[in-house]
């Protein structure tokens, strides 16, 4: 047992009660929250915990498959868009929200497809990815002029689309959903996609996709073709990077071509590194405690907060390589280990 | 004729554009498997040292150079204070070199502001038939072909290059022969860096200055070196030679995103028809 951190064993491990405990107490937590705290600070944790479904996105691929894919973002950025174009369109959201899943998820499986089958070494695929991002933010920003139009909406460049119509209610007769409905959608939908990652590495395909992780040529020799996996893998990081993309959009009811650019892709990788991509709840922490520290860099007035997080990320990787969390969990089982041997003697 | 004359002008722009953003990563990552992220951000660095060295008053041409030593030397102080450490653990290098990219945009935005500096375009225009070209570009073709050869010249014809390429090829093999790999290993570093510092002040009367600019490169650099595949020379120089000539064609009949998208477009097509990158095939060479 030496070496695993405390309470973060390998996921491939059915939950133990205190998980589904935790989970709930999170849930509880999250779901009271809006009654007891102001509208601004709901504002904050939503965007926490939507920017968390990003991250979530990237640390399912890095982490349990081993596909560092930086462009996560582009995704994301799609998400939104499609979302905002579709709900300006049709003026009717589930289905937009629908679409801003799918879009992502067939945009993933084909440039998936050109890289897995291509079999370009995860490197190549990392740097594919970061330069597909790019380019896409590139394009959109280059979509200023008039003739840029889709339906009756102009994709206005560098200007991003502004007053996205927030989510209606299906049923609800268009009743819209407003901060705190917005901060119940994303607790809920991060805590199932949170939960429904964890289970599906319980499953036959999640122990394949950790395996190829570990040992992608032995798990081809047992028969198993590890590009269909890796793929599917991709597809769904891509779905919920696309979901993460359009809450954003209701969240912020604007989407920019920030959302695509180096500067977000690199947040996603730092949220993801602090946390521990070696677990799922690591990255979300990760997230939390970025965000909170962007913002409060943001009002003491140290200009450039690019130039800390660059630090950040610098020594994470050079000292903390394992990530926050499993480093004080590793911290946890040693001290653990130490109490042990001092009552067995 | 004209037309000709036109497209080949452009094409070749592109094609030296493409070397001159490239050939630095060539050596740092085709070479040395160093994925350096802030490859942009040292081509900043170069054109910030270029705009600096001719307000001081040096000549366009001398302040190349001199922005050619100070990235050099600021490459040999990244290698020893960062990249040394992360040898063989290509991910983390990644990231590491990541968070030295965003720190360098901090950094410059702090100093220098976030506006572009500029330098005066020091050549004038020469006249084919009815078409003015600009002499500088025509320079900078001339400039991305020299250092090509003169990087071929350095690794295939000195005792260095030979040393460095052994190095790179089997570190324990050139150690246990009683080289200094940790010193190869810092010097090709700084000479990569201060080939890309070279470029960034090339590109100075082109694209300016500005804390921002390295992202506008970074893409094109990275596909180029990966679609070279292994041989980083050859690889890098075919690969410039196809984009450039995608790029430069596109841009002038549409416009340069167009230009960069289609780029990237026959990029991911290139990988899944050659995965190895178009030198895969190739067992020698540089």
């Amino acid at each position: 047992m030496a070496g695993r951190p405390l309470g973060l064993g390998p996921a491939a491990s059915p939950p133990k009660w205190w998980w589904w405990l935790f989970v709930v107490l999170l849930g509880a937590g999250l779901l009271a929250m809006p009654s007891l705290v102001d509208i601004s600070v709901q504002l904050d944790v939503s965007i926490m915990l939507i920017l968390a479904l990003l991250a979530l996105s990237m640390s399912f691929l890095w982490g349990y498959v081993g596909i560092l894919s930086f462009g996560q973002t582009a995704f994301f950025g799609l998400g939104g868009y499609t979302y905002a174009v579709l709900a300006l369109n049709l003026g009717e959201t589930t289905g937009s929200m629908l679409a801003a899943l799918v879009l992502p998820m067939l945009f993933a499986a084909v440039l998936g497809y050109f890289m897995i089958y291509g079999r370009i070494s995860d490197i190549y695929l990392s740097v594919m990815t970061l330069v597909v991002t790019l380019i896409l933010e590139k394009g959109i920003r280059a979509t200023s002029g008039d003739q840029f139009v889709i339906g009756t909406v102009r994709l206005n460049g560098q200007n991003g689309i502004p007053s996205v119509p927030s989510l209606q209610i299906p049923w609800g007769g268009g009743a819209e959903l407003f901060i705190d409905g917005v901060f119940y959608l994303a607790a809920v939908l991060l805590i199932l996609v949170y939960v429904g990652l964890r289970l599906l590495l319980l499953t036959h395909f999640g122990r394949v996709l950790v395996s190829i992780r570990e040992n992608e040529r032995r798990t081809e020799l047992l028969g198993y073709d590890s590009r269909r996996y890796k793929l599917a893998a991709f597809v769904i990081a891509g779905a919920i990077a696309g979901l993460s993309g359009a809450l954003y959009a209701v969240w912020g009811n604007f989407v920019a071509p920030e959302m695509f650019n180096l500067s977000q892709a690199a947040q996603v990788i730092i949220w993801v590194i602090v946390g521990g991509k070696s677990t799922l709840i690591g990255p979300i922490a990760g997230t939390a405690l970025i965000q909170y520290l962007t913002t409060w860099l943001g009002t003491q007035g140290v200009g450039q907060v690019t130039l800390v997080l660059g630090v950040v990320l610098m020594v994470f990787v050079l000292v903390f390589n394992q990530g926050l969390l499993p480093t004080v969990g590793l911290i946890l089982a040693g001290l653990r280990n130490r109490m042990r041997a001092g009552t067995g003697r | 004729m004209e037309q000709v004359a036109i497209y080949a002008y452009q094409i070749g722009v592109s094609f030296s554009i493409f070397i001159l953003i490239s050939l630095g990563l060539a050596v740092i990552f085709g070479m040395m498997r160093v994925i350096n992220l802030a490859q942009g951000e040292f081509l900043m660095l170069g054109a910030y040292a270029c705009v600096l060295a001719t307000q001081a008053g040096l000549s366009l041409w001398l302040s190349m150079f001199v922005a050619a030593a100070v990235v050099g030397l600021f490459g040999i102080v990244v290698e020893r204070v960062i990249i040394r450490f992360l040898y063989g653990r290509i991910v983390d290098t990644l990231l590491a070199t990541w968070g030295l990219s965003l720190f360098l945009v901090g950094g410059i935005t702090t100093l220098f502001g976030p506006q572009s500096e500029s330098v005066v375009n020091p050549l004038g225009n020469v006249t084919v038939g009815d078409i003015a070209l600009s002499q500088y570009s025509l320079a900078m073709i001339a400039i991305a072909i020299a250092l090509l050869i003169g990087t071929y010249c350095l690794w295939r014809f000195t005792r260095f290059g030979l040393i460095v390429r052994g190095t790179m090829q089997n570190p324990d093999m050139a150690r246990g022969l009683g080289v200094n790999t940790d010193r190869v290993f810092m010097l090709t570093f700084g000479f990569g860096a201060a080939l890309t510092g070279f470029a960034g002040a090339v590109l100075v009367p082109i694209t300016g200055a500005a804390p921002p600019m390295g992202v506008f490169f970074i893409a094109k650099a990275f596909i180029t070196v990966i679609s070279g595949g292994h041989l980083p020379l050859i690889g890098t120089v075919s690969a410039s030679a196809i984009f450039g000539a995608i790029d430069g064609f596109v841009a002038f009949v549409s416009s340069s995103v167009v230009g960069e998208m289609s780029v990237l477009f026959v990029a991911i097509i290139l990988l899944r028809l050659l995965p190895m990158g178009i030198t895969g095939h190739l067992r020698r060479g540089l």
